[in-house]
């Protein structure tokens, strides 16, 4: 740890969280600029950092800033409010399962999303209200289920994991439902893909990320911490558990709920990034700022592989994450019920 | 009767529907080491819990400094009371220094996240605790009795003036619980009001200069130590028969429960 102080003020932190949320901004500018370049019209990472600038040729410019950089942008936006919203939802559950792509809250989302869709035939800003209205149901109903036993334990994690079972049938069922038009645009969301997003998809989240990142940072990060101590030591030290718990919940799902109405479903990132910068950082607590920040990087990197990898066809996103998060959460289950915590 | 910053007045405390206590009046005497006692489940931690605001009573009211406690702004209130509760989570890969450091949290701001008067109190708090040497190791990997120091050195770093602790020995072996309850009589004697729950009766005679025996949620005795523990007490309390003589090296009442048969030999 670290301090800065000047006078009676005084700032803490870590340099190595420090450079690890330097490392990942890097690495998730590195890609967006990669992945801006690459198309029909490959453009060098010299041209595309000139034309970002202000420069380059006006067709460029076009292609750039009109038809590349509101795909970026999405990408970026959507993971790092995965990255943050798990990274939230992670620490108030105290367990690492505890990701609201595991508990249900990503399903209730899209259900939310499906139905404004289906039943509806609503688009833009309807789809981000579907999507926090089904985060915000699902949440409501797990609150129901767990009643006294709080928003911990292995409890949750059990109720939520049905709750997620169950909206993935709901999910079908609305699918089932729809008029071939929407079918087919629900079917293209439901995916998880950044292809054809354009700013009007990822304003809501860029909107709502100015708002809960600064809350979520400055506010809400040191009572968090003290929080996964328990309710009773955290009050003991002067958190209003409820208010607290309430607020950062409410941030989380709206994150987590516009990143699914921008993007569709994307599974895992919310599960994996808090975990690979806790790993980074070395650091207890809830190390928002580096999940954020590593959740951008992991869906840019997810969406080249995804545009890359495989010759002849282009993967969405949600399936390239969905490929190599299912691994790891095979992973940490053998790893957690070895240690005993499942 | 003396002065006492803390008390509960005629206090229902409960869990959902399930009433634990009803109509408990008490009061921590200021300066005191007072340590509550009673079976299993007679609801002392819940009544430390309502104490430290952690629950609300049903009905009753807790009161410090003549004020009710939910009154109170949460961080004024932290920088009065600690409460080291009966169970914590060391978050994991903590290390102690970074565990003890929390205790600051209600003296810091977001623009006073560590000053040097922090600094101090946490090294002193770790000094008095005597994990000062334990400082860049992790929580998870010291044994039970290093734990509980490190949770006892957060409390302490909060520096209030009146301290809760809630079975601050369990888990430890004898000699370290008597460390532990030397600890808690020297902060005691440095003029903090202390209030321990405590499972053994005679650590409890041993230790406190104000005893509050609980029984089914009902208060039944409370006072000096060797006046409340007596064989009747225990008898009705805890249900174990049992004589009562003088600590020989105290002289405070030392319980030794009745044998059920004579020894062998
Ligand atoms: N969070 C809780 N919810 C419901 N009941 C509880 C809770 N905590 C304790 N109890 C119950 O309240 C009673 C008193 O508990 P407690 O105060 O912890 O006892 P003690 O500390 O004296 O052993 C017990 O019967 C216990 O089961
Ligand atoms: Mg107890």
């Amino acid at each position: 740890m670290s301090v800065l102080r000047a006078g009676d003020l005084s700032v803490r932190f870590r340099p190595r969280a420090l450079t690890v949320g330097a490392a990942c901004l890097a690495v998730a500018a590195a890609l967006a600029v990669v992945a801006i370049g690459s198309g029909d019209f490959p453009l060098t990472p010299a041209q595309v950092v000139e034309i970002l600038l202000g420069g380059g040729a006006p067709s460029d410019a076009f292609i750039v800033k009109e038809l590349r950089l509101p795909r970026v942008v999405t990408g970026l936006a959507v993971g790092a409010a995965l990255g943050l919203g798990g990274a939230v939802f992670q620490s108030l559950v105290r367990n690492p399962l505890g990701s609201p792509d595991i508990l249900g809250f990503t399903q209730g989302a899209s259900s939310g999303v499906l139905v404004t869709i289906v039943v509806f035939g609503g688009g833009g800003a309807a789809v981000a209200f579907g999507a926090i209205g089904g985060g915000i149901v699902t949440g409501l109903v797990i609150m129901a289920l767990t009643g006294r036993h709080g928003l911990h334990g292995q409890r949750l994690i059990l109720i939520g994991i049905g709750i997620a079972a169950i909206l993935t049938g709901v999910n079908g069922y609305l699918l089932t439902q729809a008029q071939i038009i929407d079918a087919a645009r629900a079917f293209l969301w439901l995916a998880g893909s950044l292809n054809g997003r354009g700013w009007s998809d990822v304003v809501p989240l860029l909107i709502a990320l100015a708002l809960i990142v600064p809350f979520l940072v400055l506010a809400a990060a040191r009572p968090m911490r003290m929080l996964e101590m328990g309710d009773d030591a955290a009050q003991g030290l002067g958190i209003g558990v409820e208010r607290v718990r309430m607020g950062v919940l409410v941030a989380a799902v709206l994150a987590i709920a516009l990143a699914a109405a921008a993007a569709g479903p994307v599974n895992f990132v919310a599960l994996v990034a808090p975990q690979l910068a806790r790993r980074l950082t070395r650091a207890p607590g809830p190390n928002l700022v580096p999940s954020m920040l590593m959740g951008a990087a992991l869906l840019m990197a997810a969406d080249l592989i995804g545009q890359r990898a495989f010759a002849g066809t282009q993967l969405p996103v949600g399936v390239v994450t969905g490929l190599i998060g299912g691994g790891y959460l095979v992973w940490l289950l053998v790893t957690e019920r070895k240690s005993g915590r499942i | 009767m003396t002065d006492a910053r803390l008390s509960g007045e005629k206090l229902t405390l409960a869990y959902d529907k399930r009433t634990i206590a009803q109509n408990l009046t008490v009061a921590i005497p200021d300066g005191s080491f007072t340590v509550i006692v009673g079976p299993n489940a007679c609801g002392k931690s819940t009544l430390l819990r309502a104490l430290s605001r952690v629950l609300t009573p049903k009905d009753g009211a807790v009161l410090l400094d003549g004020e009710r406690i939910s009154a109170w702004p949460a961080k004024r209130l932290a920088r009065t009371l600690g409460l080291l509760p009966q169970s914590s989570i060391a978050p994991d890969g903590i290390t102690v220094t970074d565990l003890v450091a929390r205790g600051r949290y209600p003296h810091q701001g977001l623009l006073r996240q560590w000053s040097r008067e922090d600094e101090r109190v946490v090294a002193e708090s770790m000094d008095a605790t005597g994990v000062g040497a334990l400082a860049d190791r992790y929580v998870d990997e010291l044994s039970g009795g290093q734990r509980q120091r490190v949770w006892i050195a957060m409390a302490l770093a909060q520096q209030t003036p009146i301290l809760l602790l809630d079975e601050p020995t369990t888990f430890l072996d004898i000699a370290h619980q008597i460390e532990v309850l030397d600890l808690c009589a020297d902060l005691h004697e440095q003029g903090r009001t202390v209030v321990a729950v405590l499972h053994d009766l005679n650590h409890a005679a041993r230790y406190a200069t104000h005893l509050v025996a609980l029984h089914d949620g009902r208060l039944v005795a409370e006072g000096a130590p060797g006046d409340v523990v007596t064989a009747e007490l225990v008898e009705s309390v805890f249900g174990m028969p049992c004589r009562v003589i003088d600590d020989p090296e105290t002289g405070t009442p030392l319980v030794v429960p009745a044998a059920r048969r004579k020894a062998v030999a």
